[in-house]
């Protein structure tokens, strides 16, 4: 099936921050040196034991790492294939995987002496996760946030007001979360000695998508060794939902050449993907394009210009995915799907009957194929499927649209 | 290979003073307007015109420019209709340079191969584009040299010593630089930071050097003039073009003068400059 691929799926990306075509540094020039600098650094603390054991003593300590490897025995009575299981990266401190991410670059934000950190959000997880990590160890910290989402997600600002950061509503373009990133990128041209930039998904200008995968690869870790003492050996196949793909990849990546292993990505397929410029599925609706640092599969019109997309879920509504899927896609160790709307509501509200589990909209898309992919399988089929973060964020939004249940 | 931008620069030389570079969005507030602005340049003092391709995403530029590229991308702006109001000027000016700035998508999109043919066709002599670094150079850069468009490179006060030569390598044309880290449209550039930069700019290079960034009037022109080779102004222009707006963001009567005098006056001070030293 696989002509011509790589020796190994998991050596990317290359020393330039490719992804086969996908990656890359394009940035303006005042940022370039900041990369550079990040890159260096980054190789140093990757290197030194004792930055790694101070990131393992947070997971531990702090966000409550390992999170569990749940059998989800009533989904898999319902779907009558596969047996399901539920990484339980929701039970994480702050509600999501996003500060797997967020610890690893706030330590080595504080290495390299920057005490000035800047994120960007949309739903508001990776800015909720970030102001925590800034009041942990006393940094200032600038949350950019589309105007659009501030209004739809105000819980999370106020979490994030709460915790001492400050949330900058974005009013350019069409105020969502690529304009919230174009802010950060705006702020960061401007104040370059003193700021780190915390990006929350596996995207932007390379060492970023390297570097946050990395982070996010405790996911895909524990799960290996979660199975392999549950089941005794390596699960059949893996599901998660992808917006800009950093839950996903931190799952998959571990797993990449394990020939046995299938790998599913769930993009958002908002009103459906035969709708124009209705859904938020790069991959299944974009072309390659540069944004945001990387080359990677966008939504754009012909000429170039980048589409809003739209998603029910706030933190898959992106136009773009990060450069690593994209080359996963291309070279087909991975297998993109896509759930609309729709599909994940009923997907929510079933495991929340089912399971008890009231899961994020993300990750309420990965189910939905769950149920599908499961159903299609024999009953000693290992399946699993990332719960990247809880839905307490999204219950006012899901009881809207569901008529106020 | 000599360029429109290389003869203009050797011109100035010879005359003793700096070029304004002056910089529009294609297709504000509208594309006829945006013509008439573009051939009214020269006559206002323009040496060399940069044209702004609008990208719905210009994450190195400030609200002023911004504005700009929605405002031409809703009146039906494009890359097509870049490449043809440059061609629609050419055919009336022969001699003023043109310069395309912008960011890769619109071109990586339009594609590399077939944008610099269409644009040598048109008439464009330079490309500006913000999110190409030296390290991506095989993207654009290299193949624009073989076509013969110059690639002007973006230097900035991150841009140290070490790094220079890399952002020199492959540029012609001229050399801008950013006198502050920032976005467009930020805050006036310290003067005596600008001549040292540009000082050092020239211990590496034989290019002229352009200063940008926080040019709003013929006094801030005329004080980097005499330090630098060429004054770039962009949103400035783009603010005096928006007050001259109606309230739906539609040109006036008032639209063309707003920006040729301004021109006028920074024109005026760039001349005055070398003057003032002489």
């Amino acid at each position: 099936m696989l002509q011509d691929h790589p020796n190994s799926f998991r050596s990317g990306p290359d020393d330039t921050g490719h992804f086969g075509m996908f990656g890359g540094r394009f940035v303006a020039e005042t940022l370039m040196p900041l990369v550079l600098d990040l890159e260096k650094a980054y190789a140093a603390a990757k290197a030194d034991p004792a930055y790694q054991a101070e990131l393992d003593h947070l997971a531990t300590h702090y966000v409550g790492r390992p999170s569990p490897l749940y059998y989800a025995q009533r989904m898999t009575e319902h779907f009558g294939g596969a047996k399901i299981y539920f990484k339980r990266d929701e039970l994480n401190h702050t509600g999501a995987h996003k500060i797997n991410n967020v610890l690893g670059q706030i330590l080595l934000a504080m290495r390299m002496g920057k005490k000035r950190i800047i994120a960007e959000t949309g739903a508001g997880q990776h800015g909720v996760a970030t102001a925590t990590a800034c009041a942990k160890y006393g940094l200032e910290c600038i949350v950019y946030m589309g105007a659009v989402d501030v209004e739809r997600q105000a819980p999370n600002v106020f979490r994030m007001k709460m915790l001492g950061a400050t949330v900058v509503p974005v009013q350019s373009g069409a105020r969502t979360l690529k304009d919230a990133m174009n802010e950060a990128l705006r702020d960061w041209v401007t104040n370059v000695d003193s700021t780190f930039y915390c990006i929350g998904t596996a995207a932007g200008p390379h060492p970023y998508p390297m570097m946050v995968r990395d982070f996010q690869c405790v996911i895909g870790n524990e799960v290996r060794e979660q199975m392999m003492a549950a089941e005794g050996r390596l699960p059949d196949s893996l599901v998660a939902a992808i917006g800009g793909g950093s839950n996903a990849i931190g799952l998959f990546h571990p797993f990449l050449d394990d020939p046995s292993v299938e790998i599913f990505g769930v993009e958002a397929a908002g009103h459906g993907l035969a709708e124009p410029n209705g859904h938020a599925a790069s991959l299944a609706g974009g072309k390659p394009g540069v944004l945001h640092g990387n080359r990677t599969y966008l939504l754009m019109d012909d000429d170039g210009q980048i589409l809003e997309g739209h998603s029910i879920s706030a933190g898959l509504d992106y136009p773009g995915i990060g450069p690593e899927h994209a080359w996963l896609r291309d070279v087909g160790r991975v297998k993109y799907l896509s759930a609309t709307d729709k599909e994940a509501l009923d997907a929510f509200q079933l495991c929340c009957r089912l399971e008890g589990i009231i899961p994020a909209l993300e990750p309420a898309h990965a189910l939905a194929k769950v149920g599908e992919l499961a159903a299609q399988k024999p009953k000693d089929h290992l399946m699993v499927m990332n719960m990247c973060g809880r839905g307490d964020k999204d219950i006012f939004n899901v009881a809207e649209v569901l008529g106020g249940m | 290979m000599t360029t429109r931008i290389d003869k203009r620069f050797g011109e100035l030389r010879t005359e003793g003073r700096a070029a304004l570079v002056t910089f529009l969005m294609c297709g504000d507030p509208d594309l006829a307007t945006s013509l008439q602005l573009i051939e009214a340049l020269p006559g206002a003092g323009a040496d060399v015109i940069e044209i702004g391709m609008p990208f719905t995403d210009p994450m190195a530029d400030g609200p002023s420019i911004q504005a700009a590229g929605l405002r031409a991308l809703k009146a039906g702006g494009s890359m097509i209709k870049t490449l043809e109001m440059v061609a629609a000027f050419r055919a009336g000016n022969d001699h003023t340079p043109i310069v395309l700035m912008g960011y890769y998508n619109p071109i990586y999109v339009y594609g590399v191969e077939r944008f610099l043919k269409d644009a040598k066709a048109a008439g464009v002599d330079g490309l500006i584009v913000v999110d190409l670094p030296p390290e991506e150079d095989a993207e654009l850069c290299i193949p624009a040299l073989g076509a013969g468009v110059n690639f002007i490179r973006l230097a900035t006060p991150t841009t140290d010593d070490k790094r220079l030569p890399k952002v020199l390598t492959n540029t012609s044309g001229f050399v801008y630089y950013v006198s502050i880290n920032g976005v467009t449209g930020a805050a006036i550039a310290d003067y005596s930071m600008v001549s040292e930069a540009v000082r050092r700019i020239k211990g590496h290079t034989d290019l002229p050097v352009a200063v940008g960034f926080g040019v709003k009037n013929a006094e801030n022109a005329k004080a980097i003039a005499t330090h630098a080779d060429g004054v770039v102004v962009g949103s400035a222009l783009i603010d005096a073009l928006k007050r001259s707006l109606d309230s739906q963001d539609r040109a006036t009567g008032d639209t063309v003068a707003a920006v040729t005098n301004l021109v006028s006056q920074i024109a005026g001070g760039v001349r005055a400059a070398r003057k003032a030293v002489a």
